[in-house]
């Protein structure tokens, strides 16, 4: 690992300028994407600003209408969490399959959602549920924020504060996952929403996307049989060591409909 | 160089470390607290597991100075006066180790599952036990060995 100056923020505004301060200083949360990063070399960051002590970025609220999730609130907060189990059960459980124990208990919303590794499982419920994400500067719709691998509509220096998931009526989340890591080779998240039916795929692709066919299929009809026929073109599909393209596109539909089953 | 203060095994220690200083290094390396081991040092196999503040995490990837001011334990601080903790017991009672690298992690693993789930059952134990890899014993003994040890806690 490259060495760094590391600091400690009080409050968004510290952790804010801290970051802009420093010719190239990045946010640390859990540190579960980025120290590993860091000990490939594959970043260099001169500053290290931890979010931790930041009291406002911890926590969940919970109302009529959805959850809000502080973006330092843990995987392990949120799968245990009374409110979220109870207003959007599907975002409990998909916490809880976040990587294993121990990862869950460091690893954050907002590092995962700021990371976007196209395997990472909080986007397909982001843009699956329609959350929007907050940040120091704005507010910024969930269909709108990832932008590609790795990238997202942050600025730099671009701090989340938190994340709304709006309730849905069903929502269900189903990972065909790597056994060794847990990530994603597919996870669709759907449900069933007062604004219509979505379907989100994550981990078959560089990044997060909808598949518009299924859900038109489920808003007429909301059951697995209504979308068995519908294929996913394996075309910018990810091959990899874990699953090619091919397999990853089955998987799509298995996955999806699996997902309609749990809802 | 920083300073980092923090309880370690129920003492107050202070080290200077570097910025990019691990939790591990400073266990091992500066404490002399070797029984936590670095298994992969790429956060996949658990044997660097410790607990901060009663959560069971990676001191692989964690930083030293992250800690600043919380409440660590070790394997080292599992014993009083010279006797093992029970889940310590149920490892060396039902043959739970072969060569031992893994056991440090296993067994801080296995005492923040069993207080966060009471008595598990198998299928707790094993979804529980994911993020920490043992390359000799298949797994079985350490499973036996956390639901008694789980049981002896509990008792
Ligand atoms: C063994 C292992 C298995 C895993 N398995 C899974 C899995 O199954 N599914 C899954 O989804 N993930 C998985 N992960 C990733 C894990 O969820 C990470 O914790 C997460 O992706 C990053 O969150 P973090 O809090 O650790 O962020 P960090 O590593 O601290 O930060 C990640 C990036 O986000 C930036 N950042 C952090 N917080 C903010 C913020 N509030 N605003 C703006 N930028 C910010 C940082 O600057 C950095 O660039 C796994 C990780 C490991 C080590
Ligand atoms: S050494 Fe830390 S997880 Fe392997
Ligand atoms: S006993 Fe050898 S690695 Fe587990």
């Amino acid at each position: 690992m490259y060495d760094f100056t590391y600091h400690r923020a009080s409050d968004v505004a510290d952790a804010v300028s801290k970051v802009r301060d420093t010719g190239e200083g990045q946010f640390l949360a859990g540190g579960h994407t980025l120290i590993p990063t860091l000990k490939l070399r594959l970043a260099k960051p001169s500053d290290l600003v931890d979010l931790q002590g930041i009291a406002n970025l911890q926590g969940i609220s919970a109302s009529d209408d959805g959850v809000t999730v502080k973006a330092m609130t843990t995987h392990a907060t949120v799968a245990e969490s009374k409110d979220v189990q109870d207003t959007i059960p599907a975002l409990a459980s998909l916490a809880s399959g976040i990587g294993d124990p121990h990862v869950r208990a460091r690893g954050t919303i907002g590092g995962s959602i700021a990371n976007n590794d196209p395997a990472a499982d909080y986007p397909a419920a982001v843009v699956g549920l329609g959350a929007t994400v907050k940040t120091d500067q704005r507010d910024i719709a969930g269909d709108d924020f990832f932008t590609g691998m790795f990238e997202t509509a942050l600025s730099d220096g671009e701090l989340i504060t938190e994340v709304s998931f709006p309730k849905a009526n069903k929502a269900a989340y189903y990972k065909f996952k790597n056994p060794a890591s847990r990530f994603a080779i597919v996870g669709v998240f759907v449900a069933q929403t007062g604004g219509g039916v979505r379907v989100t795929v994550t981990g078959a692709a560089p990044c997060v996307f909808r598949v518009s066919e299924m859900e038109e299929a489920l808003a007429s009809s909301f059951s697995s049989d209504a979308i068995k026929d519908i294929k996913i073109p394996e075309d910018g599909l990810n091959s990899d060591i874990h699953a090619q393209a091919d397999y990853r596109a089955h998987l799509v539909n298995v996955c999806a409909r699996r997902a309609v089953d749990a809802c | 160089m920083p300073t980092v203060s923090l309880t370690v095994n129920g003492k107050v220690v202070s080290a200077e470390v570097e910025n990019r200083t691990l939790l591990v290094q400073l266990l091992r390396e500066k404490l002399g607290l070797t029984g936590t081991h670095v298994g992969c040092d790429t956060s996949q196999c658990g044997a660097c597991v410790v607990h901060i503040n009663g959560d069971a995490v990676k001191s692989c990837t964690t930083l030293a100075l992250q800690v600043e001011g919380t409440d660590v334990t070790t394997i080292e601080g599992l014993a009083t006066n010279g006797e093992l903790h029970p889940m310590q017991e149920a490892f060396r009672d039902n043959h739970a180790l072969q060569c031992g690298f893994c056991t440090p992690g296993m067994v801080m693993a296995a005492i923040d599952l069993v207080n966060k789930n009471p008595n598990p059952d198998e299928q707790t134990v094993r979804r529980e036990l994911e993020g920490n890899l043992c390359r000799c014993t298949g797994y079985h003994n350490i499973v036996k060995a956390i639901i008694a040890g789980g049981q002896a806690m509990g008792g």
